[in-house]
């Protein structure tokens, strides 16, 4: 397959007042031409980092021991850790674009949604304020918005709805090949939810860019994602396809959270918590990260930290005993 | 026990008025749970904080087991502080933090006179061990920063047990928790229902969560300030008659792919909900809703109906067979 992003052995740490946090550990992933990839996790599992760094864009207290990001176009590879200044601000926006969970906090409040437009476009080289118009018109009525009515409008003056629908449209304005999303329906209403997965399906038909999106949220993956990465303290403990992942779970963390989630059609069944609590990053338990909440642990997960196993083609778990790992 | 009479609430906002909750009636009986779910805006928090007394309606009643509470007086309104309380949704904002949680628990031991000297310290173990906290002195001297999310969560449901309500007021008390501790919360919350038999209102935006913990009890819809549906769980989930109920359930996105991704779809009529401000004519929901029909839902508000075991607020949902049957399409 042809990946578009190859990111390895990438690790990420912070440095903090108690000690140094271990936020992304050996990281190994691609993202291929025309896939959604969905990463699963709840909060320190890593998963915004692995996105900010993917844009070059981790805040200055993370620093990066080891690891490449690697972007594939045209035959070529760039080293996106390395970029310099001019080519990196090209790579964001034109190559990969960024759309980030609170539309309100990343829209200009005292620019007009036009002008937001204008700025971007021009800021990537883009002179002609006609040729932008009639792109932005476009782009406005693929997200089902009234160009006119929201191109004057300033982003208070929308619903956030209708902001998040303008980041889409802003984030496609430059034709990037990969979208990358942070938590994309979170806060969101449920209507207006649906709206969102059906443009985001929608969008990525008519343009063709590949997709990653972050979230804490199951349901997302099961609807959007083509594969789906698990990810726990830094790593990804499980990767698949979604049906893979869904109903041949092979990563006890995995398993955890599917039976943790309800869903509002389907059996009424029993719901089970994972026991205990998500790792301290500054103090990770030695061997799994996961054997203190495992209820498949065994002395050697104590000791050593399982790589990605092969399950089968394209499925891979990070546990020494996901032969006998069951949903 | 509580009782709404056609109770609303507007709140006014630079000399505009808004209406939060609208002529909303409601009951809730000894033990049982009703689940209020609707999107933000639609009023159930604040119909949440009328029945706590932390909001006052502008018209109507609130009724404890049969009186107004805001003519209770003396002992009478002890007894509802004590009967009602309120756990709320951010675990973060709810805790005093400089306060440890013994004396968070303390606090109301103390000022309703349920446990003093040696026997409070008791009392505040025992509230930590029903809430799994435990071994209890691990707790007793943290403050909420030192505890998690989850943690700080479970000492807001132990300060509402502790002064042995009969009513708790749960407003998203799990949504800010993340996915693998959240359910241990709302099964604690589940266990305490059939320990103790206190009644809920269980206000969540998630279906899925009024349907697990609710299963047994009663859901109402809330759309812009009004109660729209309102049913049993089970035939609310199952066989949905207001069409704001139906796009909703058709909406949510489910946990697994194949459920997620073949469950038939509902086209509205408009993506975007109306503001607060500038509420539609007649039922609030036409401009958005499939079936509207002009000259009557635009016009008419429709009132609560009974429908079978469901009352519905919908001129079209009311007449047999006007709404295509759900379960045949599916």
């Amino acid at each position: 397959m042809d990946s578009l992003l190859s990111i390895r052995d990438l690790s990420i740490a912070y440095r903090g007042r108690g000690g140094t946090s271990q936020a992304l550990r050996e990281v190994s992933l691609d993202l291929y031409r025309d896939e959604t990839l969905g990463l699963i996790g709840e909060s320190g599992s890593g998963k915004t980092t692995l996105a900010l760094a993917v844009l070059r864009m981790l805040p200055p207290a993370a620093h990066i021991p080891q690891g490449q990001i690697l972007y594939h176009h045209d035959g070529r590879t760039a080293d996106v850790l390395s970029l310099g200044a001019e080519r990196l601000r090209r790579y964001r926006g034109e190559e990969v674009a960024m759309v980030f969970q609170s539309a309100l906090s990343s829209l200009n409040p005292v620019l007009r949604i036009w002008d937001q437009f204008l700025d971007t476009a021009r800021a990537h080289g883009e002179t002609d304020p006609a040729r932008v118009r009639t792109r932005t018109r476009e782009l406005l009525s693929h997200v089902q918005l009234e160009p006119e009515r929201v191109l004057s409008a300033f982003p208070h003056e929308l619903s956030g709805g209708m902001r998040q629908r303008v980041m889409l449209a802003l984030a496609l304005l430059l034709r990037p090949r990969v979208v990358v999303l942070d938590e994309p329906t979170t806060a969101l209403d449920i209507l207006t939810q649906r709206t969102i997965i059906d443009l985001l399906r929608s969008l990525r038909r008519e343009f063709g860019f590949s997709m990653m999106f972050i979230s804490h949220d199951l349901s997302l993956a099961a609807e959007l994602a083509d594969r789906v990465a698990t990810m726990y303290a830094g790593r990804i403990v499980e990767i698949g396809t979604t049906d893979e992942l869904f109903y041949e779970p092979r990563h006890p963390y995995t398993v955890g959270l599917l039976q943790a989630v309800p869903t509002v059609h389907g059996d009424h069944r029993t719901l089970h918590s994972i026991p205990g609590s998500p790792p301290n990053l500054q103090r990770l338990p030695a061997g799994c990260k996961f054997h203190p909440r495992c209820p498949y642990v065994r002395p050697v997960c104590t000791e050593a930290e399982p790589d990605l196993l092969h399950v089968s083609n394209g499925h891979r778990s990070a546990c020494f005993f996901w032969d006998e790992v069951r949903r | 026990m509580i009782i709404l009479e056609r109770v609303s609430r507007i709140f006014r906002s630079r000399g505009e008025a808004i209406r939060a909750v609208d002529d909303v009636s409601l009951e809730i009986g000894e033990g049982q749970v009703m689940s209020l779910v609707g999107e933000s805006g639609s009023g159930k928090t604040t119909t949440g904080k009328m029945i706590a007394g932390l909001v006052t309606p502008s018209s109507g009643r609130v009724l404890f087991e049969g009186r107004d509470i805001r003519t209770l007086d003396g002992a009478a309104r002890a007894r509802y502080r004590r009967a009602v309380q309120i756990i709320h949704q951010d675990p973060y904002a709810c805790l005093n933090p400089v306060r440890t949680v013994g004396d968070t628990l303390a606090a109301p031991l103390q000022l309703y006179g349920l446990a003093d000297g040696r026997s409070r310290n008791a009392g505040i173990g025992e509230l930590l061990e029903r809430v799994e906290l435990t071994p209890a002195s691990a707790f007793v001297d943290k403050y909420p920063h030192q505890l998690s999310g989850g943690q700080r969560q479970r000492v807001a449901v132990a300060r509402a047990l502790s002064v042995q309500p009969k009513f708790l007021v749960a407003d998203e008390a799990v949504s800010m928790i993340d996915v693998s501790l959240r359910i241990s919360l709302l099964n604690l919350l589940l266990k305490l229902r059939q320990e103790t038999g206190v009644a809920f209102l269980f206000i969540t935006h998630d279906l899925a969560l009024a349907r697990h913990f609710g299963w047994d009890g009663r859901i109402a819809v809330m759309y812009l300030g009004r109660v729209v549906d309102v049913g049993p769980t089970r035939t609310v989930i199952e066989d949905p008659h207001h069409p704001y109920t139906r796009a909703l359930l058709a909406a949510v996105p489910e946990a697994d792919p194949h459920i997620t991704r073949t469950k038939p779809r509902l086209r509205l009529r408009s993506q975007d909900p109306p503001s607060l401000l500038h509420l539609p004519s007649g039922c609030a929901f036409h401009p958005r809703c499939p079936w509207a029909e002009s000259g009557l839902c635009d016009v008419i508000r429709p009132e609560l109906t009974h429908v079978r075991a469901q009352e519905v607020a919908c001129h079209v949902a009311v007449r047999e067979g006007a709404l295509p049957d759900l379960a045949a399409t599916t």
